[in-house]
């Protein structure tokens, strides 16, 4: 019996180390795959076919791509979709810049600056659905807070939500203030991570601040501002939660998105077809931006080193 | 000179930025007077009561929402913290076929969020008998990919020599990485949950597709009906309080441990 036992113990110590990795893998990764596969991949599979099929009345469904001559044909989609175009712009632009300024206004760590950064931040950790809960008030026509402070100036009253020139605009201006800080956070990261020698070199040289910011600092931030442009753009098709509770797509249409005609489509009209067609055109649109972004972030990681 | 110029302006911003959590703090704590035509104004004078929480704590069903956001965040993390935890340790130590392919898969949900899928999400969860549960808002996001690869990180900064000693002492895997490999990445963790909670604490538009019985509602989904309610009626105090019950406990959050949150929304954006 021992000189058995002397065998089976290496045979047992054998297989386990024998034993493949891709059971051990497969065992380790199945609990993601299995909410990956069901909530990410099976959902883009179905929305493909139910996009490509057709539902007729008292008919049996077809296959066609009828449900994207629809689509396209819906003035309401090319509105959301130019909307979309207007939110994206018109949110990452101003807040990129803001919040790279505030960034290189704020990099030292005193006690001010810490204090101003915080409250730069404080939007970001509120849901977007209790900003518009206070932008209702603020945006209210007449005795609101904007308006009824404007009305000391001699301003008279705006109908900010109200208009369908100012609807939007209103809206991007929440955005702004409410990511702003979230950008600045990385901003702030990236500035921490050039090396002072580098400007102090530049200082020596005689260049200016602004030759320094041009020349140095924006240059060696490209790949925290490639990244910072793909989130930003994630949350410009996304973030639509106070269009839902504040203007409902309107005044006119005004500030309907892709994602809200989606929901409308989906949740309101029924039409399924539809709803799947105008998913799978976000879902390509925002593939291939994001893969153009992360192009350029890897360009920028290149320049870098 | 330039420098002070920038801070100057940053301050005024800062100032502009601040003005609607100031509406929302005096708002809120100014007593309604029947015609009283200063809503709008910032100026903190008194009298001070706490009438519009009152109101607003009674009117709406904040211990409710309060609860069902809490195990909505609670059991989102909880499963992640699993299911992230494995495929991480597997994506950092395991050599096995088609990693490569499996790990951008994984990524490639980055680009692609729920919130996107929402309607196909929303037959998914109907077909599995989840509608109308909170379970059903949890499990689109069972799945992290930002958490896996996050997890991957931080165990590949690991020395492998811990988990040989204890592999050597016969531990099994599941082992290793409960008790050698987690304890060394609290950090990692915890910034991912600050992550984690924050977002799926301010999400909106899937639990109110997701859920439709008012008893199963979240703190979102709560005030957006609540505010909704109370607009009809111009009772803007207790909009003002509404919202602060939402916002107060990230925001306390945020206040009192700030390092370790700003640390976790850049540490983990960037990683």
């Amino acid at each position: 019996m021992p000189a058995l036992a002397g065998v089976v113990v290496p045979a047992r110590h054998l297989g386990r180390h024998a034993r493949p990795a891709e059971l051990s893998a497969l065992l380790l990764l199945a609990p993601s795959l299995v909410f990956l596969l069901a909530f990410t991949y099976w959902p883009v599979l179905t929305t493909a076919l139910r996009a490509f099929t057709e539902q007729r009345f008292g008919q049996t469904a077809q296959w066609g791509s009828n449900n994207f001559f629809r689509l396209f044909a819906d003035p309401h989609f090319a509105n959301a979709a130019r909307n979309t175009a207007v939110y994206a712009a018109g949110t990452i632009l101003p807040s990129l810049t803001l919040a790279l300024g505030f960034a290189v206004a704020l990099s030292d760590s005193t006690r001010l600056n810490t204090l101003l950064r915080s409250v730069i931040v404080l939007p970001l950790l509120i849901p977007l659905v209790a900003a518009a809960s206070l932008f209702i008030f603020i945006f209210l026509p007449g005795g609101g807070l904007l308006d009824w402070h404007l009305a000391r100036l001699g301003v008279s009253a705006i109908n900010w939500l109200g208009n369908p020139d100012l609807a939007l605009g209103s809206i991007i201006a929440i955005t702004v203030w409410k990511n702003t800080g979230y950008y600045m956070l990385f901003f702030l990261a990236g500035l921490a991570g050039i090396p002072a020698e580098y400007h102090e070199a530049a200082m020596l040289d005689g260049a200016g601040a602004f030759t320094r910011f041009y020349r140095i600092t924006l240059p060696l931030l490209g790949p925290t501002l490639a990244f910072v442009s793909v989130i930003a753009l994630m949350n410009a098709l996304t973030q639509i939660d106070h269009v839902v509770v504040m203007t409902q797509g309107g005044p006119s249409d005004s500030t309907n998105m892709l994602l809200y005609y989606i929901y409308q489509q989906a949740e309101q009209n029924y039409d399924t077809g539809l709803a799947s067609a105008a998913t799978l055109v976000s879902v390509a649109v925002l593939l291939a931006l994001s893969v153009l972004a992360l192009r350029a972030l890897e360009r920028g990681i290149h320049y870098e080193s | 000179m330039r420098f002070k110029t920038g801070i100057l302006l940053a301050g005024a911003a800062a100032v502009l930025w601040v003005i609607p959590f100031a509406w929302m703090a005096v708002a809120s704590l100014r007593p309604q007077v029947a015609g009283a035509q200063d809503v709008a104004s910032l100026w903190p004078g008194g009298p001070f009561s706490l009438d519009n929480y009152r109101e607003a704590w009674s009117s709406g069903h904040f211990p409710l929402w309060y609860l069902n956001t809490i195990l909505v965040c609670g059991g989102i993390l909880a499963v992640q913290c699993v299911t992230v935890s494995l495929a991480g340790y597997a994506f950092a130590r395991l050599r096995f076929r088609l990693r490569g392919a499996i790990f951008t898969a994984f990524l490639l949900q980055l680009l692609l969020p729920p919130v996107v899928l929402v309607v196909p999400n929303l037959l998914m969860i109907t077909q599995l008998g989840l509608q109308d549960h909170l379970t059903g808002i949890m499990a689109p996001y069972f799945a992290s990919a930002f958490g896996v690869f996050l997890m991957r990180q931080n165990f590949r900064a690991i020395p492998r020599d811990f988990e040989d000693a204890a592999a050597v002492d016969g531990a099994t895997t599941l082992q290793v990485i409960w008790h050698v490999l987690l304890p060394l990445t609290r950090p990692g963790l915890a910034a991912f949950a600050v992550v984690s909670v924050t977002t799926h604490w301010n999400e909106f538009l899937w639990p109110l597709m997701a859920v439709s019985s008012p008893d199963r509602q979240v703190l979102t989904v709560g005030l957006a009906s609540f505010t909704s309610g109370a607009e009809s009626g111009s009772e803007w105090g207790v909009i003002a309080a509404g919202t602060a019950l939402v916002a107060a406990p990230l925001l306390a959050g945020f206040l009192m441990f700030q390092r370790r949150f700003v640390s976790s929304l850049v540490f983990t954006g960037l990683k």
